[in-house]
């Protein structure tokens, strides 16, 4: 390679030949990451297909007293969330400041009512005795066992999804105050970039959840 | 690879059929399709995790190896699903104690 001796900045680190080449190394990096974090999902997932296939019936019934309006309302909260995400990392590439500011505080303020919705529920199931445990009980089904299990997978998936919500708040609040700075500029966009796949990717994940926890035979109701 | 950058308006499209493909997977929810009501939702959420895939998280701009790797992290999740199922779901036909 002719030009090692290139100065060193955010947008070229000495170990990459190119601007291009540290990109796509990021790209790929982060991806990696992400494939990890499907299987970590994968096995939630997995541990409901087969109980649900176990006990088909209950788990509808279970799912049925989930409110599916509520739902599917927050589906389209965190669907705008990733849009305004889409609309940062885009600014970004053309290295409009502001956009990306304006952009990040939406994706966030987004992300905060997904989370209070959230919680909204959450504290619904705690109010119903939804909740596992010695406390738990679910009218209308004879056995209390496989109901206890939808809802403890409820828990652990929609908990587990939004533990990643927090980071990706987190991560935000970061990209915020580091666009403030102007850090961020089309050449050097990175963070933005790679904080954009990974919010994308837990809306994938909230994209299977809905309609396997809310919309199990809901014609039976 | 040179950096390409969607429109606007490509961006607000695929946020659209997001959408609607959320209000259709909830109105289909309600009608009695039997077994095929899991295999509807589960075709729309692919549907969706493609266009948010494809678009928002520029697979369809990255370079073959990066698709290699997503494609590659979606046969490990076959292969964990398919495989253990072979298990689970063929258990009952031996009379198995513990099922």
């Amino acid at each position: 390679m002719a030009n090692h001796a290139h100065e060193e900045s955010l947008a070229l680190r000495e170990q990459f030949d190119t601007v291009e080449q540290q990109k796509d190394a990021s790209t790929l990096g982060m991806w990696i990451f992400l494939v990890t974090e499907i299987m970590f999902f994968g096995g939630m997932f997995l541990a409901y297909t087969v109980y649900r296939s176990a006990f088909p019936d209950i788990f509808a019934v279970c799912s049925s007293s989930l409110n599916v309006y509520i739902g599917a309302a927050n589906t389209v909260v965190l669907l705008c969330s990733s849009f305004t995400m889409v609309l940062a990392v885009r600014s970004a590439q053309l290295g409009r400041q502001r956009a990306i500011v304006f952009n990040l505080l939406l994706t966030l303020v987004l992300g905060f009512v997904f989370l209070g919705v959230k919680a909204y529920e959450w504290n619904e199931k705690f109010v119903e005795h939804h909740v596992p445990g010695p406390g738990f009980h679910f009218e209308g089904v004879a056995q209390q066992g496989p109901a206890q299990i939808f809802f403890s997978l409820y828990f652990a998936m929609t908990g587990l999804h939004a533990l990643h919500m927090v980071i990706g708040a987190g991560i935000l609040i970061w990209l915020i105050v580091m666009a403030k700075k102007g850090t961020f500029t089309a050449e050097y966009m990175t963070p933005v970039d790679i904080a954009g796949l990974y919010w994308h990717f837990v809306d994938i994940i909230w994209i299977f959840l809905f309609p396997l926890l809310y919309l199990i035979d809901r014609h039976l109701k | 690879m040179s950096e390409h950058i969607d429109s606007v308006k490509t961006y607000a499209l695929v946020f659209l059929g997001l959408i609607v493909a959320t209000v259709v997977t909830t109105a289909v929810a309600f009608v009695d399709l039997g077994p095929f009501s899991v295999v509807v939702a589960l075709a729309i959420a692919v549907c969706k995790m493609l266009l948010v895939a494809l678009f928002f998280m520029h697979v369809r701009h990255s370079t073959k190896l990066t698709r290699l790797v997503v494609l590659g992290g979606l046969m490990w999740l076959a292969i964990l699903i398919l495989v253990t199922l072979t298990d689970f779901a063929t258990r009952g036909n031996l009379g198995v104690p513990g099922r």
